[in-house]
């Protein structure tokens, strides 16, 4: 078969399952695509441990440490952007109220968000996006995806991350070299942040794809329920 | 001078007497205190040990296994790890499954201590009833310029004292996350499977 009857395939089965949407049953009810999921972990492991994980371990051993944390602050300014975007969308003033603090503060104040003042200064970060606001909405996850340099989402969370996509101010740069410079560099400080978190799965699971999928879940569900989640139905003696 | 050694017999005798005194203290000890006391130790081991500092992995494994895995309940882990199938086990498939996931714990976090090295843990005050059998113990791993990490401990009273018996992580269950692997390798060749995979993992070599 060729890549691009995979494509079409893979097209029509997305299509399929938005459809269905979490109609879906039985013990894969998480996950209904796990063949299609587990070729796409594949070719993500492949490509990332010659290529990307590589670049990142050079990027943090060849950078100072007070660069890297500048280079994460600025970006994290842009997390809480949209955080205080969804704060509001989730009708949580005093989260709201926080982040749009972080923000002016640390853009006005922080060299453009280089800096991060508003933590020193006591300010926490709300860390909401739009996977969580459409949890919060009440819109189910849908069905579990794993995508190729992208990693875990869902449908849902996956939507979420298209809208970031398109809205971040990265984005709307005219320059495209600048542009493409910082979404590059947004992606090497998020996966140089991963290089130990990536470690510790390898060493826990014996099943890596089971492992990240679980914690994947387990950890969006906690944040949707903003760390109160109630209990998951037993399965225990 | 020439006292040098009875003193060191009368202070090891004291140290010995006062740890006899303390045992039933320990025994008695609150949950939240008991975590913030392996906790605290834990943190000075990483911090002043030379052969910790060191990576000497043997050395941490070792550690660990006597300063903290006492403090688990193992047997009731593993029954949440392995969900259905632990009824089915026999008492010696029961003991080797959670001798083997010990040792994976055990080898994962002895891995992951570096990364605690400069933490600074904060402890939540313990909502809990006077007679409760069970408690959740939480905590906060502070990092600057991050959002903080929770660490929860589910903790059950056992006649030795507190035990915990799953750590959740930001939300994430270093047991229940097992549940899914160990129903997989089950389901494919039964629980003699699953501690083959186990002993397997144990045997790797780390890293």
């Amino acid at each position: 078969m060729t890549l691009r009857h995979h494509c079409l395939r893979t097209l029509a089965l997305l299509a399929v399952m938005l459809l269905v949407g979490g109609c879906a049953m039985g013990p894969t009810r998480e996950d209904p695509f796990e063949p299609m999921n587990r070729v796409s972990y594949r070719i993500h492991t492949t490509i990332d441990t010659a290529v990307v994980k590589p670049v990142a371990q050079a990027y943090v051993e060849l950078t100072p440490k007070p660069i890297r944390q500048a280079v994460t602050n600025f970006f994290g300014n842009i997390d809480d952007m949209f955080s205080f975007v969804n704060d509001v969308l989730q009708g949580k003033p005093d989260k709201a109220g926080h982040d749009l603090g972080r923000v002016i503060t640390n853009t006005g104040f922080g060299l453009l968000g280089l800096i991060d003042i508003a933590s020193d200064a006591g300010i926490p970060k709300g860390g909401e996006d739009f996977g969580q606001t459409f949890g919060v909405w009440g819109i189910d996850q849908g069905p579990y995806l794993f995508i190729p340099l992208f990693g875990p989402t869902t449908v849902r969370d996956g939507s979420g991350w298209l809208i970031r996509g398109y809205a971040t101010p990265i984005a709307h740069i005219n320059d495209a070299p600048t542009r493409d410079f910082l979404l590059g560099l947004n992606l090497l400080d998020l996966r140089a942040s991963a290089l130990q978190t990536e470690s510790l799965v390898n060493q826990a699971a014996l099943d890596p794809y089971t492992f990240i999928r679980r914690a994947y879940l387990q950890r969006r569900r906690y944040l949707v329920y903003d760390g109160q989640p109630p209990p998951e139905k037993e399965e225990e003696e | 001078m020439s006292t040098t050694p009875l003193r060191v017999g009368v202070v090891a005798l004291c140290a010995a007497l006062l740890a006899l005194v303390a045992l039933p203290a320990f025994a008695q000890e609150a949950p939240d205190a008991l975590v913030k006391r392996v906790s605290q130790e834990a943190l000075d081991i990483i911090k002043t040990d030379a052969r910790v500092k060191a990576g000497d992995k043997a050395h941490i494994r070792e550690l660990i296994k006597a300063k903290i895995a006492p403090h688990f309940d193992m047997q009731r882990m593993t029954a949440l790890a392995v969900g259905r199938a632990w009824r089915q086990a026999t008492p010696e498939q029961k003991q080797r499954l959670s001798d083997e996931f010990e040792s994976l714990l055990i080898r994962t976090y002895s891995n992951a201590l570096d990364q605690y090295r400069d933490q600074q843990l904060d402890y939540k005050p313990l909502r809990v009833q006077p007679d409760s059998n069970e408690v959740t113990v939480r905590t906060e791993v502070v990092r600057p310029g991050q959002q903080p990490v929770s660490i929860d401990y589910s903790m059950e009273k056992t006649p030795a004292g507190w035990k915990a018996y799953d750590v959740i992580v930001g939300g994430v269950s270093l047991v229940t996350n097992y549940r899914d692997e160990f129903a997989q390798q089950v389901s494919q060749g039964g629980i003699d499977s699953l501690i083959k995979a186990l002993a397997a993992k144990n045997a790797a070599p780390t890293q």
